[in-house]
């Protein structure tokens, strides 16, 4: 299966980045070519299966209900590029 | 609606319809902390300052799972009567907004913690059995705040990340009043289980409703479209009411529905297409790398089972035996679990009948005049319970107490206090009764021959004249007695 | 003493503990290295000032109970540093300072150990020879003009010219190993698992192992006695006891088995690595293990089923990039959708955003069974072949890449040749095992080539004891006329 401009432009806006339209060929020409080298796994058979649900044999580990993170208000806002006081600051949605 | 069946049906110009809906509520977790990390989840925060580094997906950041958000999702299950899934899966599901950090939002896919279910619902009409789909654990998204500024918007992450249940139903409900019931049933399970506070302005319950309809004897389900994020059952029932219109309208005119996703404009009571979501719903869901399968112990689920409260069902029927109440009166005390504990507190010690009598009538009154819950109300249990003692001890007459009342609910003080305070008790003494009466029967020589005459209406002259004499303070049934006797 | 920057950790450890020398003169050799290399580029952040006041603050008070102490290390710009820029070597992280320290790190810090500076990497960990760096790229000390491998380019580089004496990187796919056979020097990546992945700029996340890259074996054991251990933030992180790696070393591997797979003998592999790997198996034959051929069938399907894999969570979790909460954001743009369009495609590379879109491709909805659960099941063959052969060995031995070190540009057009450096190298993280590479010789070139030592979970003693006594025997020597200071 090759895939063509079309669905790169669909995988882009998905994945929220513009591709330049002088770019968009050199692009097909190598996502097609990785999806070829990739294809080779339809060679295998596995029906019988199952894929791998988890590369370690432990179970999910989990923690106490306690509040014990938070409060740190400046430092969560201190890297932002666009900040006030209180919050995170972005252009406007188009709903 | 359809007058001979009992039926919700929507008149369309060809015929009639019947609507199809389903529910995706989206339920808060009463926990401390967040489902992936130890931020706080209460509400009405400064913004940004119950957010950590992993809520605000810093890089590197990883999350670590909060036992008791699991726990609370069990104890929800098993109050839905559904079966609980040894093995679950947290999923990524990946979509881009300003209030998901992460860029995805963990939840569960094709393995959630929760399987099917069914609660039952008590309608006028009778009971219904909605069936449950599934419920599984997610993390809610922050808040986006859009009219603090005119070109951007602002961000506030306090909500990312705390935990949600999503309960989804099957398609079983047909009309807002189901919907109305529905909801409140789950409420009322999850704030008996203690699991949600079900606290739907502050946001703690949400619902996506899904709407399609079909004709009236059609058994296949038409195109439904998806109303998403209604934070009241006032708006669920409008906008299912105008969405299963729309509907019908197109149909009727030969066209077909479009399945979208639409929102539900307050301010026009109508539903209209959400414009962003062409390619939205591809989330690319792929079990969370950074988790690993969450296998739930037997002996959890049996040891969460028998750790149960008693839930909004066994309590009623209950309540029906113990308390010889109608079924009708008995789901309305059950349907909070705060009114059902205060109705016990009550009940247990003081007069049943009286007790239900004056929770149901004048307490409710109250309540809803003050637009107060139970707990607020000053009229507390043990107020209520020495109330009520007053009147079956006959210390106070059944008018008195509602005098007694009004004081109580604007002051919260004790009934005894009120009564002595204001001399209200009852004049139950029958020597000092029939001196009263004697002198009445005295005065009224014409009346008494009138009543003697036939004029059986005259009664209550006599028992008027008693109350004016004795300021309304005359035992009624003493007066009653006594002067059927003298009257003879 | 003669150049204290040319010796090895252990070396170094000792003789502080010895009082012989001082941080400050030792990091001073450091320093002098790194002010005086001119073309390398191996670092980002150089932190010469803040290393020498740490360096004299330990001289005042020398903890020399710790393992590395007074010791300054340069670490890979993956791990975010309190206080001190963090790139991932991307645009897009240019200015991040993170406000955080990552565990592995803390854990150097808390040994007695101290940062030196960033080192240069492939762009968010993708590439093999650490030409996607916004950076610039990276030159490999063997020779000018040649790559250093990658992602962990900057690290290997740094360490075989003696700008630091140990470094850490991470390994996807391959970035500790691949690196470490074109430079000539050890480098391990442990069980999945093992190291805490907390604090990493993460890329697979369920194949990303942060690692120790030395000069020695030795060094190697030690560094990873600091490094591993459990971390209750990293839900995947096992839950084990310490181990004393470097204590334990020992050369004796008697009786074990040592396996070859007969599918890492791959068409066109050149004669020399060949020999090498023969040569290879005749000094651990001759310390007395035994040489067992295996079968791991499914190994030519690994490269593909990582190409699936790894873009796919890396589509995910570089989402968080937006240019909202830290990093970079695009001027253009006057609503959210298109701040985030041209922040992503401004702030990221062009082969991180090849990864991102056949990630994506490969999760959207109507490919997902054919790609990536595909994959998954593949996944689960791989690393039955290794469940399956080490219960006949204790290890494996394979070349560590299929050539030694190319030149700068040589393979930057074709995206799968490049891909094609990991072949030997991927296996060992889909099944999550660990694995280390040593130099084991050179090419007609004389560039340094590698091999490769797999074992079983969690059994990186045994894995070190074996590298060890292969080390031994080869006592590889890399003598560089350190051209890059001219």
């Amino acid at each position: 299966m090759s895939i063509d401009k079309n669905k790169i432009k669909h995988a882009s806006k998905l994945a929220r980045i513009s591709v330049d339209e002088k770019k968009i060929d050199a692009l097909t020409k190598d996502l097609s070519s990785i999806l070829k080298f990739v294809e080779q796994l339809n060679k295998l058979n596995t029906d019988k299966v199952e894929p791998l649900s988890s590369i370690l044999n432990e179970p999910l580990r989990s923690r106490k209900d306690e509040i014990n993170d938070g409060k740190i208000r400046e430092k969560i806002l201190e890297n932002s590029p666009q900040k006030n006081e209180e919050f995170f600051v972005v252009p406007k949605v188009i709903e | 609606m359809s007058k001979e069946t009992g039926k919700y049906l929507i008149e369309g110009e060809k015929g009639k319809w019947e609507v199809v809906i389903g529910l995706e509520v989206h339920a808060q977790v009463t926990s401390k902390s967040k489902l992936f990390s130890g931020s706080s989840t209460k509400f009405g925060a400064e913004p940004n300052t119950q957010v950590s580094l992993v809520d605000s997906a810093f890089p590197g950041m990883l999350p670590v799972i909060n036992e008791f958000c699991i726990q609370q999702a069990i104890k929800t299950g098993l109050g839905l009567n559904a079966k609980i899934n040894p093995y679950s899966v947290f999923d990524r599901k990946n979509y881009f907004y300003a209030d998901l950090p992460q860029g995805y939002q963990i939840s569960q896919y094709k393995n959630p913690i929760v399987g099917e279910g069914e609660i039952t619902l008590d309608l006028p009409e009778g009971s219904k059995k909605v069936r449950i789909e599934r419920l599984h654990l997610e993390q809610d998204a922050g808040k986006s705040i859009h009219d603090l500024d005119p070109i951007n918007t602002f961000i506030d992450l306090n909500r990312s990340g705390v935990a949600l249940m999503e309960i989804v139903s099957k398609p079983d409900l047909r009309s807002p009043n189901e919907v109305n019931a529905y909801v409140k049933k789950l409420r009322s399970i999850m704030r008996y289980l203690g699991t949600c506070d079900g606290n739907m302005q502050e946001g703690s319950l949400r619902a996506d409703v899904n709407v399609s309809v079909r004709k009236d004897g059609d058994k296949n389900l038409g195109t439904r479209c998806e109303i998403k994020n209604v934070n009241s059952i006032k708006f669920m029932q409008m906008a299912i009411e105008h969405e299963a219109q729309r509907q019908v309208e197109i149909l009727e005119s030969g066209k077909t529905i479009n399945q979208e996703t639409r929102l539900f404009d307050t301010k026009k009571n109508e539903t209209r297409s959400m414009r962003s979501k062409e390619d939205a719903h591809d989330y690319r869901y792929f079990p969370d790398p950074d988790l690993l399968p969450l296998n739930i112990d037997k002996n959890l689920i049996e040891k969460i089972k028998k750790d149960l409260p008693e839930l909004p069902d066994q309590k009623k029927e209950r309540f029906i035996n113990e308390y010889s109440l109608t079924p009708y009166e008995a789901n309305v005390l059950v349907s909070d679990k705060e009114v059902s504990d205060y109705f016990e507190k009550v009940a247990k010690t003081s007069d049943k009948n009286l007790t239900k009598n004056w929770i149901m009538g004048d307490l409710f009154a109250s309540l809803n005049e003050k637009n107060i819950s139970i707990s607020e109300s000053p009229v507390t249990a043990n107020n209520m319970a020495q109330l009520v003692d007053s009147i079956s001890s006959g210390l106070i007459s059944g008018r008195t107490a509602k005098e007694v009342f009004e004081i109580i609910k604007e002051t919260g003080e004790e009934p005894k206090k009120i009564i002595e305070s204001k001399g209200l008790q009852q004049k139950s003494d029958p020597k000092e009764l029939e001196k009263i009466i004697d002198k009445i029967i005295l005065e009224n020589k014409d009346k008494v021959a009138q009543y003697k005459a036939g004029k059986d209406k005259l009664f209550g002259f006599f028992v008027g004249q008693v109350m004016n004499v004795s300021g309304g303070k005359a035992n009624p049934q003493l007066v009653n007695e006594i002067l059927k006797k003298k009257l003879k | 003493m003669s150049d204290l920057s040319k010796k090895t950790l252990t070396e170094i450890v000792r003789l502080i503990k010895k009082k012989e020398i001082k941080s400050e003169e030792l990091t001073q050799s450091f320093i002098k290295n790194i002010d005086n290399d001119k073309k390398l580029n191996s670092f980002i952040t150089n932190c010469s000032e803040e290393a020498l006041n740490k360096a004299k603050k330990f001289d005042k008070s020398p903890k020399l109970d710790k393992l590395l102490p007074g010791v300054p290390i340069a670490v890979k710009d993956l791990f975010c540093t309190q206080g001190v820029k963090t790139t991932a070597g991307s645009k897009m992280l240019e200015n991040f300072i993170p406000n955080y320290e990552s565990t592995i790190t803390n854990n150097l810090w808390d040994e007695g150990a101290f940062l030196l500076g960033k080192l240069n990497c492939d762009e968010f960990a993708m590439g093999s020879s650490n030409e996607t760096s916004y950076f610039g790229n990276v030159m490999n000390p063997i020779a000018e003009n040649t790559v250093p491998g990658g992602s962990s380019g900057g690290s290997a580089s740094a360490l075989a010219s003696d700008l630091t004496p140990t470094t850490i990187g991470t390994d996807t796919g391959g970035s500790i190993r691949q690196p470490a056979s074109f430079t000539g020097t050890v480098g391990l990546k442990p069980t999945y698992g093992l190291c805490s992945r907390w604090g990493i700029v993460a890329f697979a996340s369920s194949l990303d192992q942060a690692g120790p890259m030395t000069k020695t074996v030795e060094d190697c054991a030690l560094m990873l006695e600091v490094m591993a251990g459990f971390d209750k933030k990293d839900s995947t992180s096992i839950n084990k006891k310490k181990e004393n790696y470097s204590k334990n070393l020992t050369n004796n591997i008697k009786g074990l088995k040592i396996g070859i797979p007969k599918e890492y003998r791959v068409d066109g592999m050149s004669k020399e690595i060949d020999k090498l790997w023969e040569n290879g198996k005749k000094l651990l034959k001759d310390s007395g293990a035994e040489i067992v051929d295996i079968s791991l069938p499914n190994t030519k399907y690994a490269l593909p089923t990582y190409y699936i894999v790894a873009p796919a969570e890396a589509s995910s979790n570089l989402a968080r990039y937006d240019g909202v909460k830290y990093g970079f954001r695009s001027k253009k743009g006057n609503n959210l959708i298109e701040m985030y369009e041209n922040t992503r495609s401004e702030g990221f590379g062009d082969e991180v955003k090849r990864r991102i879109l056949i990630g994506t491709y490969v999760l959207s909805s109507g490919y997902y069974d054919a790609y990536y659960i595909k994959a998954q099941k593949v996944r689960q063959l791989i690393k039955n072949d290794f469940d399956q052969s080490f219960e006949k060995v204790d290890a494996i031995l394979t070349p560590s890449t299929p050539s030694a070190a190319f030149k700068i540009g040589e393979k930057k057009d074709d995206p799968i040749s490049m891909y094609l450096n990991d072949i030997f190298t991927v296996p060992a993280n889909l099944a999550g095992i660990p694995a280390i590479s040593i130099p084991a010789g050179t090419d007609n070139n004389n560039y340094p080539l590698g091999l490769q030592l797999i074992g079983r979970p969690l059994d990186e003693q045994k894995l070190l004891n074996i590298a060890y006594a292969a080390e031994k025997k080869i006592n590889f020597k890399q003598n560089l006329n350190r051209w890059w200071e001219k």
